[in-house]
């Protein structure tokens, strides 16, 4: 692996300086601890890092958070500023599952109320929710007129078909609609892809988790998220933009890669593909992208629709007597237009955001307005049997990361290395020994995903948590787990 | 470095190790064998393709202006078709990879079935291939793809 100089300018903070290759624009920042860094340094993450500051229009540094490890063309765990008008939007800085997000609900419940019928509600949500490879609704198939208003409309387009609360918009980002979605500016391919796709999982490391609050940090904020006290139980849903997505990344990377010869960009790697902010390219992708993300924030909510459904169908109780109502629901895999301060000046910047959350600090007039006095709730996903945090976005993110934290935890082994090294089988008889239900239907990919696989993500949390980028609220351990 | 291969003389694929992703290494006699070798390892990420039967068959054209982007459209060809109609494919028939005027042109018969969970292991989806790390290299004896699939 090519060396990547750095300097350390902080207990958790390094900097691969400009100097280290001619073409680079702004340094490279990584946040990382010593273990971490470590890790980073196994693979191409750094690399990555200063291939990413070769953008043109990129302000202040190329982040690599402390989850960041090794991508394509951008490393996971990284974020990217450009500017409004001469920066670039590239389809490889949101990747190819769009608005890949997470979703946490809360109940009124506590664990020793669902312990007894734990395994049925598990059942039931592995019935309804369908996870897995290909996996596709029988009974919830919409027609391509109606994908189209779907993509186009969001959250709001399901709550009005009966399949939400009127709430439930407005505890997304982007109100669960991201505006400029333009259905015309998608593949007949992607949409194909879509159709049968609204409300599923998918595989990898998506999931859906019954979980319960272990360790609250901040009292007061947890309160303002919803969350009262220990053993209550919550449910995080993981999941993004399925084949859609993925089409919608691929159709444009095809397309960014002629604009770089039109425009005459020069990037030291093709899946940094991108175009001028303001050519005709880089206006087609975001109205695609808006769709990806709206789908992603519909197959959320179809899924929290069927999750309410199965609490109902297990406990026989109506589903808002039982709360499940939505914290918040944020995209790790995204670009946006924000504002943010460049060396005291105002600036429009397109961020990216590859494997990252937006953490917007208390005040931020982007978030809901219950939680401008805490910061916008954050969730990071641990791995499958591993704890979930739950973070606030603190006001140092705006200063060290375009307004971001980390999104998980962050691969260390690779499939085949965990394949090598688990069994779907052991690792399932494990976790049943721990008290958390795995249901799945790919033995491999339980193998895959254990957690051994991935970084501690507490040290991430921490690492994030000590820099106040976002601070630590509470935790979450897993009770059942429909894994993809 | 590899796990699990498939190989016939000098030709077949093998999963190289990469962090996040699947990075496959495909070779072949011809540019039309490795291309085979790179849609049968895809789809192994998938599923166990020895217990898919060759029931559906079915024609496909790509056209592209290099190799690495050929083979890029080849398989996403693939990974599209079976998020639209659930079909796996097992046998793979590169008939010809042609160039003319500057554009490459592949024709390829493919066969497989429907995804039946009841009876096809369900490994991971593959939700892009990439073109990161994408290689193509000519040698005396033949071909070698090397690409990473997002999964």
């Amino acid at each position: 692996m090519e060396s990547v100089p750095l300097e350390r300018i902080g207990e958790d903070t390094w900097e691969i300086p400009v100097s280290f290759r001619d073409g680079m624009r702004v340094p490279g920042r990584v946040y990382a601890d010593e273990e971490l860094m470590e890790g980073m340094k196994g693979d191409r993450t750094l690399l990555q890092c200063s291939n990413v500051a070769h953008l043109p229009g990129i302000y202040k540094f190329a982040v690599t958070l402390p989850d960041g490890h090794e991508g394509y063309g951008f490393p996971i765990g990284g974020v990217a500023a450009t500017d409004y008008e001469e920066g670039v939007i590239s389809p490889g800085g949101v990747g190819y599952d769009i608005n890949c997000g997470v979703r946490l609900l809360t109940t009124n419940m506590d664990a020793g109320d669902l312990e007894p019928r734990v395994r049925a509600v598990a059942e039931t949500l592995f019935k309804r929710v369908p996870s897995g490879l290909g996996s596709q609704r029988k009974q919830f198939r919409l027609d391509e007129a109606e994908l189209r208003a779907l993509v186009e409309e969001g959250v709001p387009w399901l709550i009005e078909r009966g399949m939400g609360r009127p709430e439930d918009a407005g505890s997304c980002e982007e109100q669960g609609s991201m505006a400029g979605a333009d259905p015309e500016k998608l593949s007949k391919r992607a949409l194909q892809r879509g159709l049968a796709q609204v409300g599923t999982l998918g595989s990898g490391n998506h999931f859906l988790e019954v979980q319960r609050v272990d360790e609250i940090y901040e009292p007061e904020v947890a309160k303002a998220f919803g969350i009262h006290g220990l053993d209550q139980v919550t449910v995080m849903i993981h999941t993004g933009s399925r084949g859609f997505g993925h089409q919608v990344c691929s159709d444009y990377l095809k397309t960014m890669d002629r604009a770089m010869e039109k425009y005459r960009v020069q990037l030291p790697d093709r899946e940094l593909a991108c175009a001028p902010a303001q050519s005709p390219e880089a206006a087609d992708y975001r109205g695609a992208m808006a769709c990806a993300v709206n789908f992603a924030f519909c197959n959320r909510q179809s899924v929290t629709h069927w999750v309410r459904e199965s609490f109902q169908e297990v406990f026989r109780q109506p589903s808002e007597d039982l709360g499940l109502d939505i914290v918040y629901d944020v995209a790790h895999n995204i670009a946006k237009l924000e504002t943010h301060t460049v060396e005291g000046v105002n600036r429009r910047v397109w961020v990216h955001r590859k494997g990252a959350t937006r953490a917007f600090p208390p005040g931020s007039a982007e978030i809901p307005e219950r939680y401008r006095g805490t910061g916008q709730p954050v969730f990071i996903p641990g791995t499958m049997g591993t704890s979930s945090f739950v973070l606030a976005g603190a006001p140092r993110s705006m200063e060290l990361t375009f307004g971001s934290t980390p999104h998980g935890a962050g691969r260390v082994l690779s499939r085949s290395a965990a394949k090598r090294s688990f069994r779907g089988e052991e690792v399932q008889r494990s976790l049943r020994e721990r008290g958390i239900h795995v249901l799945t239907d790919s033995m491999v990919g339980l193998a895959e995903e254990a957690s051994g696989a991935y970084k501690n993500v507490e040290r991430v949390v921490d690492v994030s948590h000590r820099l106040g980028i976002g601070i630590k609220v509470a935790r979450l351990r897993p009770m059942a787990v429909v894994k993809g | 470095m590899q796990t699990e291969e498939s190989t016939r003389g000098r030709a077949g694929y093998r999963f190289l190790d990469h962090t996040a992703d699947v990075y496959v290494e495909a070779r072949g006699a011809s540019l039309e064998e490795a291309f085979e070798y790179a849609a049968l390892a895809t789809m192994e990420v998938m599923t166990d393709t020895g217990k898919v039967a060759p029931a559906i068959e079915r024609s496909i054209e790509i056209e592209a202006e290099d190799r690495g982007s050929l083979l890029y459209k080849w398989l996403e060809e693939l990974i599209a078709e079976f998020d639209i109609s659930g079909v796996v494919y097992s046998r793979f028939h590169v008939t010809g990879i042609e160039e003319a005027e500057g554009t490459l042109r592949l024709k390829a018969v493919a066969a497989g079935e429907e995804l039946d969970p009841e009876r096809h292991d369900q490994r991971t989806g593959v939700k892009a291939v990439t073109y990161h790390m994408m290689e193509v290299e000519e040698q005396g004896d033949g071909y070698t793809l090397r690409f990473v699939l997002d999964v």
